[in-house]
């Protein structure tokens, strides 16, 4: 699986190209149709046998990131952020820039010149900068560009015990696992749909889904897992190691009940482990593909991951197998005629 | 009619879980249409054939609810809202599952009465244990508030009125509209309370050259109330603006103008927050001139909201003889 | 019509979100005179078309919007007394109306003043409060039963300022978000007699942007074009606010690039600059604007966006502040722009990924 590849490669919203281009070269050999649209959306289409449905299989390439709003005069380098990022997060956090990911710092005043208040305090952006090294305005702009992006600079790594570690599995996990569900054949025509800027808005989805009408939508994506010390049990949402979730109801989209319950079904026909999002906040593309034209039904399939939006992610390797043996399934088994 | 409304406010049918309530409406409609559709979001669609131009007229099925987040050892469920609920007004409240199941709702100790919030409550559906519980409830199941019609004499006072008393005025409309001098959709639509989705869809398939959404809105006339012009018994309102849309000047004066010819009592409403289906159907594709017509409500979205009878009878009467002037 | 006269006439008109007419009117009629064909679509949004040279099967469509709309206030209630409470249209800050004047649009226009305590009676608490909305009240000077007979709920009130020179041919006044805009939409109307385009160019003033980029999105709809370029307004510069989160008045035209626009787009805006020496500053949005062009990027199956800015000052109080040097050279490169687009440029839009 490309986890790592995906994981490590640059696509904040709006710049998606590397991650665009990873995808389109591992599809190519395995679909019939390859196109793009004026968004950046990179759509791809296999025909199947049949007529209907026709299903959309979709997930966002892009990571949430930073982007090149000013400079200073001494060379440093002023940001704002793209998506939803914790402020405090960012503070000596390693990070590369613009396509020839050029490597800066996010730093701010270091604690021994802060007054006691100030160090009580959380960082705000504006008073953080990024430092490439540069050492005035001139040569910094030489360096890069206004309007650069800036992603974080994670390595991937796996962990004993069947985990990984990395950067934006919010949501290359998705991508991932969308590639791999594309190398089976299905007798229905699938479109795959890697979308952009879910991030900010959810602007990519709706666009592409307005183009395809599909009549079925299943995003996946790779959602929150807070099962940790600090929290209860009621707030976890999802939990490591208990297989792919299921969304009910999220800030965007309430899934297409009979959309669910035939994933529940192949879940426990075929005994595997499935788990149920326990959390209806947070939207995703399902919001913009479903109110497409005459409505789409949808639903939310995620692989749960620690520290989203964040530097560092964790998840369970045996989750995202579980994940695709599921999709995998569900579109093999799907009955002629849609769910209706 | 208010055997009608009773029936209606009674139901079953929390955003995304419509079925109960949709099912009672179609059988209440079907003498009534030349045509009945369900369309993919769950949409009802009554149609009566006329000449002319498509008016669209929306009312939402769907209801505030609980979803069930989380099932803890002890039989307690925790739980989200579905469309916008306050906690204080849940503290001690009884609510109702879809199978019957039924529970009251309580909440952690606090410190401070203001710290309130969903998360810190739970229901209790009165199980020892969590199998127990299991047997009666599953995560993504949906409470709606537990309560029964009760009819005041001039008033009502129910849940759901938001907006099953709009349902009720579209039933009535149509049970007494004779020869509709335009083509007319009446739409019951879903998931208006989680963001006016439902009649985002139906309208793009509908395409109509005219909206007309039917709905609540809240009045001004209780005891150091924030600022409203609205007041139970004076009318149904003609809405000018609320938070999703500014009403086109031009429907607003059919409203006006039939209200006025016929001597039908009426109030302006301006709305400081709150949207209804109409802020969806007017910006669809590209365009469609759109209004509101609200019945003055008390309480909103508690358990027991209250209408005037009077002004429902009005808002047919008003209703009625808007459809049935040629639209151009 | 020269363009600052046109600009003081459109400013110091009334149209309010939902309410726009009167300045639809003065905009139409300008507009018709450099287009094919003028029209008002069902929200009220005005549509000027001015065809290309080369008619094509399926014609390149592009589409420049500035929005009419300015934010205001409605009549929410009418109090005891006579006075009038008020609902915002649109961002407003209270604290700038104060005692501001106002026009109250009921069966007639009439003439009020947002009521404001004397200082004299003043107590110390209140000074160093901001002001509330649902405090403020409008006074017209009449009786309760004189208000009840001419103004209703629902009545349109305009923020009443009129138009003032300043030095170095910079302008300010009330709704120049975005009647600045418009006024570039008109200039490059003008400028685009003198050049060859290929593109039917699609003029539109939106309604509604400041409630939700209402009209952009229906509009868009409507016209469906490839591209679409909004024309507004952006911060100017000023004290107390990082250097490198505004733009300098007098300085030129702004582009802005981030998600919410193509990349192409925002390059060929720079070389067009850079080309005929048009002033042109630069500035990154994190993510969709606050503008039309938010609502032009997902219309349909997606159109290529661009944004251009006029940098202004005290955005959203009726003094608001710019310099008319930046609406010529933004008018200047929106025309060199849309005359260099050919149909290879748009294939370019949607491979280039």
């Amino acid at each position: 699986m490309l986890l790592r590849e995906l994981s490590e490669a640059f696509g904040v919203s709006g710049g998606e190209g590397e991650v665009r281009r990873i995808i389109r070269q591992a599809v190519e050999p395995l679909v019939d149709e390859v196109s793009t649209d004026v968004l950046g959306n990179l759509i791809v289409f296999k025909k199947g046998s049949k007529s209907g449905p026709r299903i959309m299989l979709t997930a966002h390439m892009d990571e949430v990131g930073l982007i090149v709003a000013g400079f200073e005069n001494n060379g440093l380098i002023r940001f704002s952020k793209v998506g939803g990022i914790d402020d405090r997060v960012l503070v000596s956090k390693v990070v590369q820039i613009g396509d020839k990911k050029v490597p800066g710092v996010i730093g701010a005043k270091a604690i021994h010149l802060q007054r006691p208040e100030e160090r009580k305090k959380s960082l705000k952006v504006e008073e953080l900068y990024i430092d490439i090294g540069a050492k005035s305005k001139e040569e910094a702009e030489k360096l890069v560009k206004l309007g650069d992006y800036i992603a974080f600079y994670t390595k991937y790594e796996e962990i004993e015990g069947g985990l990984a570690k990395g950067k934006a599995f919010d949501n290359r996990v998705g991508c991932a696992l969308v590639i791999e569900a594309l190398k089976k054949e299905y007798p229905y025509p699938l479109y795959g749909v890697f979308t952009v800027q879910e991030e900010v808005g959810m602007r990519g989805a709706g666009v592409a889904a307005y183009k395809i009408k599909p009549d079925l939508a299943i995003v996946l994506e790779g959602t929150t897992a807070a099962d940790v010390i600090e929290l209860k049990e009621e707030g976890y949402v999802t939990t490591l190691g208990k297989g792919p979730a299921f969304t009910v109801m999220d800030a965007s989209v309430i899934a297409d009940l009979k959309i669910v319950n035939f994933l529940i079904k192949m879940a426990e026909e075929n005994q595997m482990p499935y788990q149920f999002r326990r959390f209806t906040g947070g939207g995703t593309d399902a919001g913009r593909i479903s109110l497409t034209r005459e409505g789409v039904r949808a639903a939310v399939v995620s692989v749960p991951c620690r520290y989203i939006h964040n530097p560092a992610n964790i998840l369970n390797l045996e989750d995202v197998k579980n994940t695709l043996k599921l999709i995998e399934l569900f579109l093999v088994d799907l009955p002629e005629g849609g769910l209706s | 009619m208010k055997e009608l409304i009773k029936e209606l406010t009674e139901a079953y049918g929390p955003s995304g879980r419509e079925d109960s309530v949709r099912d009672t409406l179609k059988c209440m409609v079907e003498p009534y249409a030349d045509e009945i559709d369900v369309d993919k979001m769950g949409n009802l669609i009554v149609r009566k054939e006329g000449p002319g131009k498509k008016i669209m007229v929306a009312a939402h099925m769907d209801e505030l609810g609980l979803m069930v987040t989380f099932i803890d050892e002890n039989g307690f469920l925790r739980f989200s809202n579905i469309g916008g609920i306050s906690p204080y007004i849940l503290l001690g409240e009884r609510v109702v599952f879809h199978n019957g199941v039924k529970g009251t709702i309580g909440c952690e100790k606090l410190d401070n009465i203001k710290d309130l919030k969903l998360s810190k409550m739970y229901i209790d559906i009165g199980f020892s244990d969590k199998k127990e519980a299991e047997g009666k409830v599953k995560i993504g199941d949906v409470a709606v508030y537990q309560r029964s019609f009760s009819d005041l004499g001039g008033r009502i006072l129910a849940k759901a009125l938001d907006d099953r008393v709009g349902c009720a005025v579209l039933v009535q409309t149509l049970k007494e509209l004779e020869k509709p001098a335009n083509d007319i959709y009446f739409v019951f639509t879903v998931q208006e309370e989680v963001g006016v989705r439902g009649a985002r869809t139906s309208a793009y398939k509908i395409n109509p050259d005219l909206g007309l959404a039917v709905d609540v809105t809240r009045t001004g006339d209780t005891p150091e109330s924030e600022t409203m012009a609205v007041s139970l018994g004076k009318g149904p309102t003609v809405k000018v603006k609320d938070t999703l849309i500014i009403t086109h000047p031009k429907v607003k004066k059919l409203m006006v103008d039939t209200a006025e010819k016929n001597n039908i009592s009426y109030q302006l409403e301006v709305l400081e927050r709150g949207g209804t289906d109409s802020g969806a159907i007017h910006l669809t594709r590209e365009g469609v001139p759109s209004g509101v017509m609200s019945i003055p409500c008390r309480y909103i979205h508690t358990p027991s909201e209250m209408v005037d009878f009077g002004d429902v009878q009005e808002g047919v009467k008003l209703l009625k003889n808007i459809l049935h002037k040629k639209v151009t | 019509m020269e363009v600052k006269q046109f600009l003081q006439k459109i400013s110091t008109s009334s149209g309010v979100s939902g309410a726009e007419d009167e300045v639809a009117e003065i905009i139409s009629s300008e507009f018709a005179k450099y287009s094919h064909k003028v029209c008002r679509d069902s929200l009220g949004n005005v549509l000027a078309l001015k065809k290309g040279y080369e008619q094509a099967e399926k014609p390149l469509k592009v589409m420049i919007a500035a929005h009419m709309d300015e934010i205001g206030l409605m009549v929410s209630k009418i109090e005891e007394g006579g006075f009038l409470r008020v609902s915002p249209i649109g961002g407003i800050d209270p604290r700038s109306l104060l005692n501001q004047e106002v026009t109250v649009h009921g069966r007639r226009d009439f003439s009020g003043v947002i009521g404001a305590k004397s200082p004299h009676i003043l107590e110390p608490e209140e000074i160093e409060k901001g002001i509330k909305i649902d405090k403020l009240y409008i006074d017209l000077g009449f009786n309760e039963d004189k208000v009840k007979e001419n103004v209703a709920v629902g009545d349109m009130i305009t923020i009443k300022r009129e138009f003032i020179n300043l030095a170095n041919d910079w302008v300010a006044g009330k709704a120049l978000d975005d009647r600045a805009g418009v006024a570039v939409v008109l200039k490059f109307m003008q400028e685009l007699q003198k050049i060859k385009h290929l593109a039917d160019v699609y003029a539109v003033a939106t309604v509604q942007e400041e409630v939700g980029v209402r009209g952009a999105l229906v509009s868009a709809f409507g016209v469906a074009p490839q591209i679409g370029i909004a024309v507004d307004v952006t911060h100017g510069d000023m004290p107390g606010v990082a250097a490198y989160k505004t733009s300098e008045i007098g300085k030129g035209t702004v582009i802005t690039t981030g998600p919410n626009f193509h990349p192409l787009i925002y390059k060929k805006l720079g070389e067009i600059a850079e080309e005929y020496g048009i002033p042109c500053q630069k500035d990154t949005a994190s993510g969709p604007t606050g503008t039309d062009a938010r609502a032009l990027q997902i219309s349909r199956e997606g159109i290529a966006t661009g944004l251009v800015s006029i940098p202004l000052r005290y955005m959203h109080t009726s003094v608001e502040t710019l310099s008319f040097s930046d609406i010529k050279s933004s008018a200047r490169l929106l025309a060199h722009f849309v005359a260099s687009l050919q149909g290879d440029f748009v294939e370019e839009l949607i491979i280039c990924y």
